[in-house]
C-alpha cells in the first residue's frame, strides 16, 4: 500500500506498446511466481501447515467463503465508517482552522499527536472505555483522518493570490470565496488525501480488529486471521490475507476512479500527455 | 507633441476624474518602500500607462486603486469616493497571468464577477454573451482555460474585466507573456474597445513601445520608491492602427520616451 498518491498517468502510460506493458508484466510475474510457489511445495513436500500452495489457499478462500464474506463485510464496514468519518472530519476541521488562525494554532498540535502516535497502542485503551464497534471505527478514523486534513490544509492555502485578489475586488463574501475558490482549488489536493486515507482506515480497522480479537470478540477479517493463527489454520490465514490486499487494492483503485473522473477536465495530474 | 503635461486638462477640470492619487505611499511589511508618495489624475474616458523597469512600484500603484492592499499614506479615490468604500464604484482588473479558474469554463469564467454579486442568471448569462462577443470568443464559451491558447486566455479575462461594465479598467502588464504578433492584435482589439466603450484604462506596462502606441497619456516612472519621473501627451490623430505603428512619428516618440525612461535603469545593472 503506497501511501503516496500516484499520478494517475505517467508520461510512459502514454502510447500504446508501454500501456500494454504496464497491465501484462505484472501479470506475467503474478503467475511465474505463483508457478514457483506452487513447484516448490511440491517439489520438497512441505506440509499445508508450514506453507499452503497457493491451489489451497484457493480452495480454503472458496471453501471457507460463508466464514470469510462475513468477515469482509465487517472489515469493510468498519473501514468506511472510518473512511467516512475521516474524510468528513479531516475536511471540516481543515475548513475551520482555514477561517480562524487561532483555532489552527491551538488545536494542530494536538492532529499532529494523534498522527504519530502509534494507532496500536491506542486500541487497547479506546476498547476499555469504548464499546468495541465503536472502538474500532474510532481507530480507523485517528489513522486516516491526518492526511485528509494536512492535504485539504495545503489545499486551501495554495489559492492563486490573483485570485483572490479578484475576489476581493468583486467584493466575494468568505462563504462565496470557499465555495467558488478554495474548495474548487483545494479539490486536487483533498482527493489525494483521500486517496491515503482510503487504504489508512483498513489498516486502522484492522489493527482495531486484532487489539480487539485479542481480548476475545470480533469476527472481522483480521480477527479471522488471528483466530486462525491460534489454531495454526495457516491456509484460512493466508486467504483471509488475500481478501485483506484485495479489499485494500479495490479502495484505492475506486478513490484514484473518482479522483480521475472529477478531475479529468481541467487539473494536471488527470490529463493524459496529448492534450 | 511630448511635451510634459503637468497641467490638467482644462476642458474636464475636476469634475471628470476618474482616478485621483495624492501624496500616496505604500510601503510593505519587509521594510521596502515601493510607491511614492505619488500623484496622479486620470481623466474620466482617457486611456493612460504607467511606464517603468520592473519593481518601480506601478503593479502597487495598480493594486492600490483597485483597492487591493491599503496605502501606507496618502489618499486614493475612485470616482471622487475613497477607494474603501465599495460598490460605489467599478473596476476591472486584468492581471499579467490570465488568471482564470481552471476548474470553470470559459462561460463560468467570465460570469464569476456576476456572480458573486447574485445576477440571475438569466441576466448574467446575455452580459457573458456580450462580453464575450467583444473579444471575439463566442465559439468557445464551453471551453476550458486549458485547451486555449494565451491570447486567448486573455481574451477571456478582458472578457471578464468587462462583464461588470465598469467605468475603469485596470490593465497589469496584460500581454507581457505573449508573442509580438498576439500582442499587437490585442493591443488593436484594446483600442477599437476603448474606441467603442470609452471606459477609463489605466495601462502598466515594461514596453515603451506598447505605451505609446496604446495610450493618450505615458507616465514614466523611476524605481525604488516608485515615483512620477515624466509625463508625455501622446496627440495624434484617431483611430490609430498600424499605419501609426510603422509611422515615423511613432517612431520620434518612442525615442523620446526611452531616453526619459533611460535614467530609471542606471544604477540597476544587476536587477
Amino acid at each position: 500500500m503506497s501511501l503516496e498518491p500516484t499520478p494517475s498517468s505517467s508520461p510512459a502510460s502514454s502510447g500504446h506498446a508501454p500501456r500494454v506493458l504496464r497491465i501484462l508484466l505484472p501479470i506475467i510475474v503474478l503467475t511465474a511466481g505463483m508457478g514457483l510457489w506452487e513447484f516448490a511445495i511440491w517439489r520438497y513436500q512441505i506440509q499445508p501447515y508450514v506453507l499452503p500452495a497457493p491451489t489451497l489457499i484457493f480452495k480454503t478462500l472458496v471453501a471457507d467463503w460463508p466464514v470469510l464474506s462475513e468477515s469482509l463485510l465487517t472489515t469493510l464496514t468498519t473501514t468506511l465508517e472510518g473512511f467516512a468519518a475521516a474524510a468528513i472530519g479531516g475536511i471540516a476541521l481543515a475548513l475551520l482552522f482555514n477561517q480562524s488562525k487561532l483555532l489552527e494554532y491551538s488545536l494542530f498540535p494536538y492532529a499532529v499527536i494523534l498522527q504519530v502516535t502509534p494507532v496500536i497502542a491506542i486500541a487497547p485503551l479506546l476498547l476499555i472505555y469504548l464499546p468495541q464497534q465503536t472502538a474500532v471505527v474510532v481507530c480507523a478514523w485517528i489513522v486516516a483522518f491526518f492526511p485528509v486534513l494536512s492535504n485539504t490544509t495545503l489545499g486551501l492555502n495554495s489559492v492563486d493570490r490573483n485570485l483572490a485578489g479578484l475576489f476581493q475586488l468583486y467584493g466575494a463574501s468568505p462563504l462565496q470565496t470557499l465555495r467558488y475558490l478554495k474548495l474548487p482549488a483545494a479539490l486536487p489536493f483533498i482527493l489525494g488525501g483521500l486517496r491515503i486515507a482510503g487504504g489508512l482506515s483498513l489498516i486502522g480497522a484492522v489493527v482495531a480488529e486484532i487489539a480487539a480479537g485479542s481480548a476475545g470478540a470480533g469476527s472481522g477479517l483480521a480477527y479471522r486471521i488471528a483466530e486462525s493463527g491460534y489454531r495454526l489454520n495457516i491456509p484460512r490465514m493466508f486467504a483471509a490475507l488475500l481478501l485483506l490486499s484485495a479489499a485494500g487494492i479495490v479502495i484505492y483503485g475506486l478513490l484514484a476512479l473518482i479522483s480521475h473522473l472529477v478531475l479529468r477536465r481541467w487539473h494536471e495530474s488527470a490529463l493524459g500527455k496529448e492534450s | 507633441m511630448s511635451a510634459p503635461a503637468a497641467s490638467p486638462d482644462l476642458k474636464t477640470g475636476m469634475a471628470g476624474l476618474a482616478v485621483r492619487l495624492r501624496g500616496v505611499t505604500k510601503i510593505y511589511d519587509s521594510g521596502v518602500s515601493a510607491l511614492g508618495p505619488f500623484d496622479l489624475d486620470v481623466r474620466r474616458g482617457e486611456f493612460i500607462s504607467l511606464l517603468g523597469p520592473s519593481g518601480c512600484g506601478k503593479s502597487t500603484a495598480l493594486r492600490l486603486i483597485a483597492g487591493l492592499g491599503a496605502p501606507t499614506s496618502g489618499a486614493v479615490e475612485v470616482s471622487h469616493r475613497p477607494v474603501e468604500a465599495k460598490g460605489t464604484h467599478s473596476i476591472g482588473f486584468v492581471f499579467q497571468d490570465p488568471t482564470l479558474m481552471p476548474w470553470a469554463s470559459v462561460l463560468e469564467n467570465v460570469r464569476l464577477p456576476l456572480k458573486l454579486t447574485h445576477m440571475p442568471v438569466a441576466e448574467a448569462d446575455v452580459r457573458v454573451g456580450e462580453a464575450l462577443t467583444q473579444v471575439g470568443l463566442s465559439d468557445f464559451a464551453e471551453s476550458y482555460p486549458r485547451e486555449l491558447s494565451g491570447g486567448m486566455k486573455m481574451r477571456v479575462s478582458l472578457a471578464r474585466a468587462l462583464v461588470t461594465d465598469p467605468d475603469i479598467l485596470l490593465m497589469d502588464e496584460p500581454f507581457a507573456a505573449l508573442d509580438e504578433i498576439t500582442r499587437f492584435r490585442l493591443n488593436n482589439d484594446l483600442l477599437a474597445l476603448w474606441r467603442n466603450l470609452r471606459k477609463t484604462v489605466i495601462f502598466v506596462t515594461h514596453s515603451v513601445f506598447e505605451s505609446v502606441y496604446l495610450s493618450q497619456r505615458v507616465i514614466v516612472m523611476t524605481a525604488r520608491p516608485g515615483r512620477i519621473g515624466s509625463e508625455f501627451r501622446i496627440d495624434v490623430p484617431e483611430p490609430r492602427g498600424e499605419e501609426f505603428r510603422t509611422s515615423a512619428d511613432y517612431a520620434g516618440i518612442c525615442r523620446t520616451v526611452s531616453n526619459a525612461l533611460a535614467p530609471s535603469y542606471q544604477g540597476m545593472a544587476g536587477a
